[in-house]
């Protein structure tokens, strides 16, 4: 009864190299109303190997943490129910040897991960070395695993691998764990906010402040080729586009523009910058190639124009402009022709943000005092409304599309006190909508692709 | 019939007695919201000959009408044109100009107030100036800063208009960023949607 609702689908598992199939499958394209049981066993250590990792990293258990870090991850997703370690039944070594499967069974778990850690010597310098399996209850089969090697401190990256292959797996789309968000940072009162550009892993943790907050920046976005940033700083009270390469913290102002240059974002190719170019009172759409320094002029019309994004394939620009009267979505070829307007729903519409799949525009909507984050097809129709509040605003999507996320302000009191700002997270779907937790308030956030290795 | 009337210059509250307890709580409330403004309130009642009963049953229809007639004295349309948070260019000379939401069109006030600015940069010709614009928070960040620029140009062209040379002056937009106020009502906003002229040496 209860696996009717969520399809689980099995199909019959032959173990060939390079070809997938499987056995155990969970639908994501509706609301999870049951989550998939797994069993995420903690990685065991040899005693030698567990000596040395708490020498470097000051970690008594270091393949319980990293079955954490996927727990933690494959729980948020809404779709997995992961099971209490309390009450597992067989020991990590032996399980990840192989597994008892009626013991796991017993338990109601469908899925089992087991992993290894042990450290390694090469060059004279430290490694750890994690193994991972994918096991299949039902089926009594492994399904998936890998191992990789890496140095001590890449810990959490190597669970967000193995998250990611677990999703994978069961879903059948790309994960996102491996990932990072960028945003901005804010703290003090909201008449003198005090913004940083900050980054941190997609699961809050090993959070980074890239600016010291000595001028206002905004809207920060991802390279999505790569660990580049653009974003906005008023950096000598002049607001203009900026690249930051987050590896080696230089910083290059975009283009040499006689005016203030905003909202700016990646081509899919990683190589031009789209964004707004404001002079005497108008506000138009620009492009700059950052390989050749040509800048072009995309737009033509007395109204505002901005907040562009590039579909996926690179021959299609969202953005939004008020040449209606209000603020609407509209669609042009990349090259400023065929201009479109898409978004004939009520209120007013802003933020168009194309989804990496290339079907979906995610978009902010303000209507009888209300903010709200929808999605529509790319012609405008099927518009769906994901989340209303007070205020909230700039979505930006997953890497794999299936996730929005945004930032939400709250309505201060009578005495203008209360305010805060925080990163949301909610699924294509509409469900799971949850606080992405931050050091401190937040906005603007930007999900990188995944990362590489 | 009832009716209150609410100015926001000193004076202590003054309360007819008459009023039941269902109006003390509207009064409040009032007072309450007027406080968010850091001005003292002063309440008077008008009151007809046939007082409580009428207000009795116009309570509900009151509790509605009031914060729009509250806002009347400070906001016209929904354009702020009360004097909190309004500094000055020089003595005499305000600072800013205040705009409807969405809008960047100037009002006969903010017309005047700018021709004043025009007069004494035209007097003080060493003087140069930037033009802040600004919006309010309900609208998202980046159709924000284009609009602020937008409101800081408005300004711009008319002090030039009054010959004022463009060289002499420097827009730039904040958005949403600055707001003067940190209320998250009309009110609040309205002061919010603005441009400023502030004194760049």
């Amino acid at each position: 009864m209860k696996n009717k609702l969520l399809l689980i689908v099995i199909f019959y598992f032959f173990l060939k190299p390079g070809i997938s199939y499987s056995l155990v499958e969970i639908d994501i394209t509706r609301g999870n109303l049951d989550p998939l049981p797994i069993s995420v066993s903690p990685f065991f250590s040899d005693e030698i190997s567990k000596e040395k990792i708490k020498k470097n990293l000051e970690i008594d258990n270091l393949g319980l943490e990293i079955s954490k870090v996927i727990e933690n991850n494959l729980r948020k997703t809404g779709l997995f129910d992961t099971l209490d370690k309390e009450s597992f039944l067989q020991k990590p070594d032996i399980a990840h040897l192989k597994p008892r499967f009626e013991d796991w069974a017993l338990i109601k778990s469908q899925v089992l991960v087991t992993g290894k850690v042990s450290s390694k010597i090469i060059n004279n310098k430290d490694y750890i070395k994690i193994e991972f399996k994918l096991w299949d209850v039902l089926g009594a089969k492994m399904v998936d695993g890998f191992s990789l090697t890496t140095v001590p401190t890449n810990w959490r990256r190597v669970g967000h691998k193995i998250s990611d292959k677990i999703y994978e797996r069961l879903t059948g789309e790309s994960g996102y764990f491996d990932t990072r968000i960028i945003y901005v940072a804010e703290e003090g009162p909201k008449t003198q906010r005090v913004k940083k550009l900050a980054i941190m892993d997609q699961d809050g943790f090993n959070t980074k402040y890239l600016t010291l907050g000595n001028e206002l920046v905004l809207t920060p976005r991802f390279n999505p080729t790569n660990q580049m940033v653009t974003y906005l700083s008023y950096f000598r009270n002049m607001p203009r586009v900026y690249l930051l390469n987050i590896e080696t913290g230089k910083q290059e102002v975009v283009g040499d523009f006689p005016g203030m240059t905003f909202a700016p974002r990646f081509s899919p190719d990683g190589k031009k910058i789209i964004m707004s170019l404001a002079k005497d009172g108008n506000s138009e759409i620009w492009v700059r190639n950052l390989e050749t320094n040509i800048q072009e002029k995309l737009t033509d019309h007395p109204s505002i124009d901005t907040s562009p994004s590039y579909s996926p394939d690179g021959k299609y620009i969202t953005f939004n402009s008020d040449r209606s009267g209000y603020q609407q979505i509209y669609v042009m070829r990349s090259d400023g022709s065929k201009v479109k307007r898409i978004s004939f729903g009520k209120g007013i519409y802003g933020t168009p943000v194309w989804s990496p799949r290339g079907d979906l525009i995610a978009f902010t909507k303000l209507h009888k005092g209300k903010f709200f984050i929808g999605v529509m097809r790319t012609d405008g129709t099927g518009e769906r409304l994901l989340t209303e509040n007070f205020y909230q605003e700039a979505p930006s999507w997953s890497p794999n599309g299936r996730i929005i996320i945004f930032y939400r302000e709250t309505k201060t009191d009578d005495k203008g006190q209360g305010f805060s700002a925080k990163l949301w997270s909610i699924d294509l779907t509409g469900y799971n909508e949850r606080l992405v937790k931050t050091e401190t308030d937040a906005s603007d956030p930007s999900w990188s692709s995944l990362l590489g290795n | 019939m009832v009716k209150f009337i609410i100015f926001y210059e000193g004076a202590k509250m003054n309360l007819s007695k008459i009023l039941k307890n269902a109006f003390l709580v509207i009064i409040f409330g009032l007072i309450v919201t007027a406080c968010a403004t850091k001005k003292s309130v002063k309440t008077t009642t008008e009151t007809s000959s046939t007082t409580t009963k009428a207000a009795d049953t116009k309570a509900a229809e009151t509790q509605k009408a009031d914060p729009i007639e509250k806002l009347d004295a400070l906001m016209q349309g929904d354009v702020y044109i009360g004097s909190d948070t309004v500094g000055e260019l020089a003595s005499g000379v305000p600072d800013r100009v205040f705009f409807a939401t969405n809008e960047t069109i100037l009002t006969t006030a903010s017309r005047e107030t700018l021709r004043k600015q025009a007069a004494w940069l035209r007097q003080n010709s060493d003087v140069t100036v930037v033009v802040e614009g600004h919006a309010d928070e309900r609208g998202t960040r980046e159709y924000n800063l284009a609009l602020g620029e937008r409101r800081a140009n408005a300004a711009k062209d008319y002090l030039m208009t009054y010959g004022v040379s463009s060289d002499r002056i420097k827009v730039l937009s904040y958005g949403k960023e600055r707001p003067v106020d940190s209320g998250s009502n009309p009110l609040s906003w309205s002061k919010n949607r603005r441009s400023v002229t502030v004194k760049a040496n």
